[in-house]
């Protein structure tokens, strides 16, 4: 007996002690301890969910930004020249670089036609090799020059200027150089044709400056364009022109696999949402017990609806915000995997995928509380 | 008895049943169409990537080096060797010929061209613009369409048979010419078809069809160089190994590989006295861009699998826990954990399998979609994913009732009856 009364007596203290907190949130509350499986069935579908959704939205963004760092090894993407074959004015690479700062890597190139000992004429270009080797990484070079008159030489070019590979004289309108070979150039194309030097070598030994500048500029086709056009109005002398082959190639590509991504984003999310839709309908339609005691205790129709739609919209939140921790692991797994780089997690998803959630759930909760209300409680109880 | 169970329990409970092969559809169809695409998506990336132009050149074996700058060619046009334009087919006939999609021989002279009274001395470009040609029985077309797709011309391109040229932009500009008007190049009036531009050297040169060039160097069948698009396979260690020290076996892999190099090999092969090279702006960064792509969509793939798995196992779950009180009655008549556990075991295959046939037609139908709408050409689904497809729905769908029937069986059938679950 006693025990029996110091138990009441217990409930009772627990009851005062315990904060006051409306029958409305008691209710959430134990409605989610006590149905633990079923509840966490339901929010692990959300939570898959909403991960799925965080993760494609975050690599949707990210992932054009990483693939056109990848599009930049194929090179320059904007070209300046000087009008028919001029030298560019002394401080068009300056300017240049003043322009785009940290965006974009330039490389100065200048040309002559020299003559070799026996005669031969050959393209000779000066040119900076430490800015070479950050845009043109195709070029295959077995050393790259490192002191002064060591040259570049393109593997047509080598048995041409010094098949033996000894030091040896290139003369460009009287003056004479004396080069080595560091290395070997092969590329392919026209520049396995010529001779690379050091630019000072170069301008010290013809008296020709730069009359053309390769620019890999970083960024959309918009930022493309804007350089361009800044450089354009900077250097009004020189001809800048976009390099079609390589802008309309990175364009097209990265449509197609940004069209891909989307498709395939969309289709995940849809089928991620639905799969939610389906479950949580089943585990508020199996709750339709509870539903019509509440209405039998004398809740009004209001109440009711409230506290299952309150239910569907607490899971909606707890869902989306584990969802999305995990959404933006995934994602920076996906990063570190394929592109050697973490995505960066974009807080702005959040609200989206928040709102999305609760939305989805919400959604799922009307449809079979819309059937419920038509029927009398009295009949769902009995069991029908 | 089993199978009036089986049936009675889908006749009976139709909505649930509904919403759990609703849901593997949904799974298996998301599966089906990101496998498809991220099986093709390699294919259809690469031939995007030939926009990027040809990806190999080919020249004459012993041929003297070229003095260009800014695309204007200062070796005298007749010096060194040519390549012969009828040995041109041939390419078409070398191992790999399903992955050359196009190839444009190049043969510039120079020559003095004069219009409105102005004249100047411009590099005449001599190439294919979409020839028609023959290969045993083979008929196909190739030229600067197929493999420079960044070109653009203001009125039409020339036919090859015909005389008439492109000028380019620049050139167009400085003897102020239009389309449809006169042109003397080498003392010969030529039409203007249309107005070239292509942001790099072809803007200061004119164009013509492969024989107006020959017939001004005096050289018929002659042929600079061949720029070739081959799609290819990205390079790995035993492309870059040298075909020389190769065994037998591994030389054939090497060769029957659609590496850029053995590409190459073969079309030294093709075309007699000839020099194969990748052209590695182009060829390099294709491997890298390709890889990164098809990698990303394998991994998405990945994710995309793991949950509609997780999603197929949370809608399972979600429906046998509904039936404890079955369970109850089923256990109460007297039915042992075996065949309870066997009854939702068959359910559960047979949704899988019905959600799966369905799901893996939808999702067929979406890879075909989505072939059709963003790269304009199908997405084969292999016959082998079928199969592969339904174990998988069966498998995961097991997998996702698997904890909850264990659970179902286990209760005390005197609770699930007062349904205190």
């Amino acid at each position: 007996m006693s025990g029996a009364s110091q138990a009441s007596q217990s409930i009772a203290a627990r009851r005062g002690a315990a904060p006051h907190t409306s029958m409305f949130l008691r209710m959430l509350v134990r409605a989610a301890v006590l149905r633990r499986g079923r509840a966490a069935s339901a929010l692990l579908a959300m939570v898959v969910a909403a991960a799925v959704a965080t993760a494609m939205m975050n690599l949707y963004v990210d992932v054009q930004a990483k693939l056109r760092k990848e599009f930049r090894s194929y090179g320059a993407n904007v070209i300046v020249v000087g009008r028919n074959g001029a030298s560019l004015p002394s401080d068009a690479l300056t300017k240049a670089e003043a322009l785009l700062g940290g965006r974009a890597v330039t490389v100065p190139f200048a040309y002559v036609v020299a003559r070799t000992a026996a005669g031969q004429s050959v393209v000779v270009s000066g040119t900076d090799f430490e800015r070479v080797q950050k845009l043109d990484r195709w070029w295959s070079v077995s050393a790259w020059p490192s002191g002064p008159h060591e040259a570049l030489v393109g593997m047509r070019a080598v048995p041409v200027v010094s098949p033996d590979g000894k030091p040896f004289d290139l003369s460009f309108q009287g003056h004479t150089i004396h080069v080595s070979i560091a290395g070997t150039l092969q590329t392919g194309a026209a520049e396995d044709s010529r001779l690379y030097l050091p630019m000072t070598d170069f301008v010290a030994w013809s008296g020709v400056q730069p009359s053309t500048i390769e620019i890999g500029v970083n960024g959309t086709s918009d930022d493309v364009n804007a350089a361009v056009s800044g450089l354009a109005e900077a250097l009004p002398s020189a001809e800048v022109r976009p390099v079609r082959q390589i802008v309309e190639g990175e364009a097209r590509v990265l449509g197609k696999t940004r069209a891909t991504l989307y498709a395939a984003a969309i289709l995940i999310v849809l089928t991620a949402a639905l799969c939610v839709l389906a479950t949580l309908t089943g585990w508020v339609f199996d709750r339709r017990r509870d539903f019509a005691i509440m209405k039998a205790l004398g809740a009004s129709e209001r109440l009711v609806c409230g506290f299952f739609a309150a239910e569907a919209a607490a899971l909606g939140v707890v869902g989306a915000i584990l969802g999305f921790v995990i959404g933006i692991g995934i994602a920076a797994w996906i990063g570190r995997v394929n592109f050697n780089a973490p995505v960066v997690p974009r807080f702005s998803v959040l609200p989206v995928v928040l709102a999305g959630s609760v939305a989805v759930a919400l959604l799922s909760a009307i449809v079979p509380m819309s059937l419920l209300r038509r029927v009398q409680p009295a009949i769902i109880l009995k069991g029908e | 008895m089993f199978p009036r169970l089986l049936y009675e329990s889908f006749r009976r409970q139709k909505r649930r049943k509904l919403l759990a092969a609703i849901a593997i559809t949904l799974g298996v169809a998301i599966a089906t169409a990101m496998i498809a695409v991220a099986t093709d998506i390699g294919d259809k990336i690469n031939r995007e990537l030939r926009s990027y132009g040809a990806n190999l050149l080919v020249t004459p074996q012993e041929d003297t080096i070229d003095v260009e700058i800014g695309g204007v060619n200062l070796k005298p046009p007749s010096d060194g060797n040519f390549l012969s334009e009828t040995d041109l087919p041939k390419i078409k006939g070398t191992f790999w010929r399903h992955n050359i999609l196009g190839f444009s021989p190049m043969l510039p002279v120079s020559v003095p061209v004069s219009a409105t009274g102005r004249s100047q001395d411009v590099t005449l470009l001599g190439t294919y613009f979409a020839k028609n040609l023959i290969f045993g029985k083979d008929h196909f077309t190739t030229g600067v369409l197929n493999t420079h797709s960044w070109w653009r011309v203001d009125g039409s391109w020339p036919a090859d048979s015909s005389e008439d040229v492109l000028v380019g932009e620049h050139v167009a500009r400085k003897l102020q010419l239009g389309v449809g008007e006169k042109v003397a190049i080498a003392g010969q009036l030529r039409t203007v078809a249309g107005i070239l531009s292509t942001g790099g050297a072809e803007d200061d040169q004119i164009v013509a069809p492969l024989h107006v060039a020959q017939a001004i160097l005096g050289k018929p069948d002659a042929v600079r160089r061949v720029y070739v698009s081959a799609l290819t396979k990205p390079e790995d260690a035993l492309a870059r190994r040298d075909p020389k020290t190769m065994s037998g076996e591994l030389w054939d892999r090497w060769y029957c590989s659609p590496y850029v190099q053995s590409i190459a090999y073969q079309l030294q092969e093709a075309i007699p006295h000839s020099h194969a090279e990748q052209i590695r702006q182009v060829a390099q960064n294709e491997g890298t861009v390709l890889s990164r792509i098809k990698g990303l969509m394998l991994l998405i793939t990945l994710a995309a699998l793991f949950a509609s798995a997780l999603a197929v196992s949370a809608a399972m779950a979600t429906a046998i826990f509904e039936r404890r009180r079955e369970v109850g009655l089923m256990k109460a008549l007297g039915a042992g954990n075996f065949a309870v556990a066997a009854l939702f075991f068959a359910e559960s295959a047979l949704l899988a399998l019905l959600g799966g046939g369905t799901g893996f037609l939808a999702g067929a139908w979406l890879a075909h979609r989505i072939g059709r709408s963003i790269f304009d050409s199908n997405i084969s689904i292999q016959p082998i994913l079928f199969p592969v497809i339904m174990a998988i729905a069966v498998i995961v769908t097991f997998a996702g009732s698997a904890a909850a029937i264990r659970r179902a069986v286990q209760f005390d059938p005197v609770f699930a009856l007062r349904g205190d679950a």
